[in-house]
């Protein structure tokens, strides 16, 4: 009966996710909202993209990465150079930028996911910086001014769309086989290799996936503002991106979903105090760390604590009956 | 001809070299124990059997199939099944979950689905807990789901390493009845203990390891009374 909990709650969450996209797209299109609130609209998208993929590497396989701007850079570029260069339509340079973005995900993921904890980190993070200075001195696609010019084709309906297919792959991929096996990975690394887990294989995995979606938000990122600029990949990104993930609880996605949102939204509010913005990041992640360690959603789903609750009469454990 | 056969195992962990030409064989459907102390290289044995680890010389055969350099992946599906050292579960999963993780390299689900069976059988406590958070299991529970884990891959051959650590006595005897179960339904079993006359007990054969090497083997009866055993690992 697993499956059908799980399709009843892919019925409910296209639902939801409809008339939010009705309801956007409706005070979009009637110019209700100012263009600043468009912008962060877009940006939300964009970083639930992000987080929710950076979230399988970190949430669902315990591991530690910090370079997703990295990938975020390579899928923004290529999708660029694919528009003006080679005047691909839209969606095959979108696609091509998270295509390329994958395949070095891959091959940066076999050698490095031998590493654990602090040393994968680093790795992840100077791998994130090699992106970005390869990229500036790069002369024929911007080098340190950036490439300015890109079509600005990516409106909020592809946003919006984009956002909905990544989520709805990383859940599949959280629930089906190759997800339990990053899981007890994350849970005993030793303990899955002697169940006859191929650990490494199931690192590169997650780590690829991952890296296709940042690839994926790089484009529609660029696509976005026309522009493509080294210094809108520093670490800095990574590191907003991995607050994210943490504010919403390490391995939910609906966390991460959660998490996008708040931070975006204060980032939005303190616009005009940039100077600021840290401080409220710092003061949320120590609150945040003496009342809810784990993060706002924990590694539970949201939706399952919703029905567990209402299923077992407030049993908060998010394991609603699984029956057999 | 043994179902299991090492042939002159040395490993290293950087320069320490801890076994030092292990040459030992398990017999079809028998018990077999290694005991020793502390450091021993009981563990490592094990690691070395179910390719968390790699010798630097020797063999190893499983009916008569190298298993040497091979991967993990490969000798859980040749049939062995390692439950480790500190039981390791994952303990953000539910037991069914567990479970299930045990039998990640077999594809067939409905033979999955009756194995799982079979294991609740042997653990009815396990059965009563199933959608519990593995993490909230008692000492002994989570040694009875890693071994009820370790044999959801259907093992020929099971290695279980210290299953009494940490454990009550009476939990102690309860695991070792389940143990002689496993073996009675024709699970080929190699023990790990510190606890050598609940093993020597059980067993069919033993060995015991001394820094890196085996210094006697024998029928664990036999072995259970010989002088020097007494003396160093039962007590007197």
């Amino acid at each position: 009966m697993m499956i059908k909990r799980l399709r009843k709650q892919d019925a409910i969450f296209l639902l939801i996710s409809f008339v939010v996209f009705a309801v956007f797209q409706f005070l979009i299109s009637e110019r209700i909202l100012s263009s600043f609130w468009r912008l962060n609209i877009a940006v939300i998208c964009l970083n639930i993209i992000l987080a929710s993929s950076l979230n399988l590497i970190n949430g669902i396989t315990g591991q530690f990465s910090l370079g997703h701007a990295g990938f975020m850079a390579v899928g923004a570029y290529v999708s660029a150079v694919c528009t003006m260069f080679f005047h691909l339509p839209f969606i095959c340079s979108i696609l091509a930028g998270a295509a390329a973005a994958g395949v070095l995900g891959f091959c940066i993921g076999v050698p490095t996911l031998h590493l654990q904890g602090d040393y994968l980190a680093i790795a992840t993070l100077g791998m994130g910086e090699i992106i970005r200075i390869t990229i500036l001195n790069i002369p024929q696609i911007g080098g340190a001014s950036g490439m300015s010019g890109i079509p600005t084709e990516t409106t909020f309906t592809w946003l919006f769309f984009c956002m909905i297919v990544t989520l709805f792959v990383l859940k599949n991929i959280i629930n089906s086989n190759q997800g339990r096996a990053c899981l007890s990975v994350r849970e005993n690394d030793i303990a899955a290799s002697a169940m006859g887990i191929n650990t490494t294989e199931f690192k590169v995995f997650a780590f690829t996936v991952a890296s296709i979606f940042a690839g994926l938000a790089g484009g529609l990122f660029s696509h976005y503002f026309g522009i493509a600029h080294p210094s809108s990949f520093t670490f800095m990104r990574s590191f907003d991106i991995m607050t994210m993930v943490v504010l919403g609880g390490l391995g939910s996605l609906s966390g991460s979903i959660i998490g996008a949102v708040i931070l975006t939204f204060i980032a939005a509010v303190m616009q005009s105090y940039p100077e600021y913005r840290m401080i409220v990041y710092a003061l949320l992640l120590i609150i945040l760390m003496l009342y809810r360690p784990n993060g706002i959603c924990g590694d539970k789903e949201l939706v399952n604590v919703i029905l567990g609750r209402f299923k077992k009469g407030g049993k908060n454990d998010g394991t609603v009956a699984e029956n057999k | 001809m043994p179902m299991l056969q090492l042939e002159d195992i040395n490993v290293y962990y950087g320069a320490i070299h801890a076994l030092k030409g292990i040459t030992l064989s398990v017999e079809e459907g028998q018990i077999v124990s290694l005991i020793g102390a502390n450091g021993a290289g009981k563990t490592t044995t094990l690691r070395t059997i179910s390719g968390l680890l790699r010798s630097k010389t020797g063999g190893i055969t499983f009916f008569d199939k190298p298993l040497q350099k091979k991967s993990a992946e490969y000798i859980v599906c040749s049939g062995i099944s390692h439950c480790p050292e500190g039981r390791r579960i994952f303990a953000n999963m539910t037991v069914s979950e567990n479970l299930e993780m045990g039998a990640f390299t077999r594809k067939d689900k409905k033979e999955v689905a009756a194995t799982l069976k079979t294991v609740y059988e042997h653990f009815p406590r396990l059965k009563e807990r199933m959608f519990q958070m593995a993490g909230t299991l008692s000492g002994g529970e989570q040694q009875m789901l890693a071994m009820g884990r370790a044999l959801m891959s259907k093992p020929k051959l099971l290695l279980l390493d210290e299953p009494s650590m940490g454990l009550a006595p009476l939990l102690v005897k309860e695991i070792f009845t389940i143990i002689k179960e496993i073996h009675e339904i024709g699970t080929t079993v190699l023990l790990v203990e510190q606890n050598a006359r609940m093993a020597l007990s059980i067993s069919d054969y033993a060995y015991v390891l001394e820094t890196g090497k085996i210094s006697l083997q024998g029928e664990a009866r036999a072995l259970s009374e010989s002088e020097d055993v007494k003396k160093a690992y039962l007590g007197g």
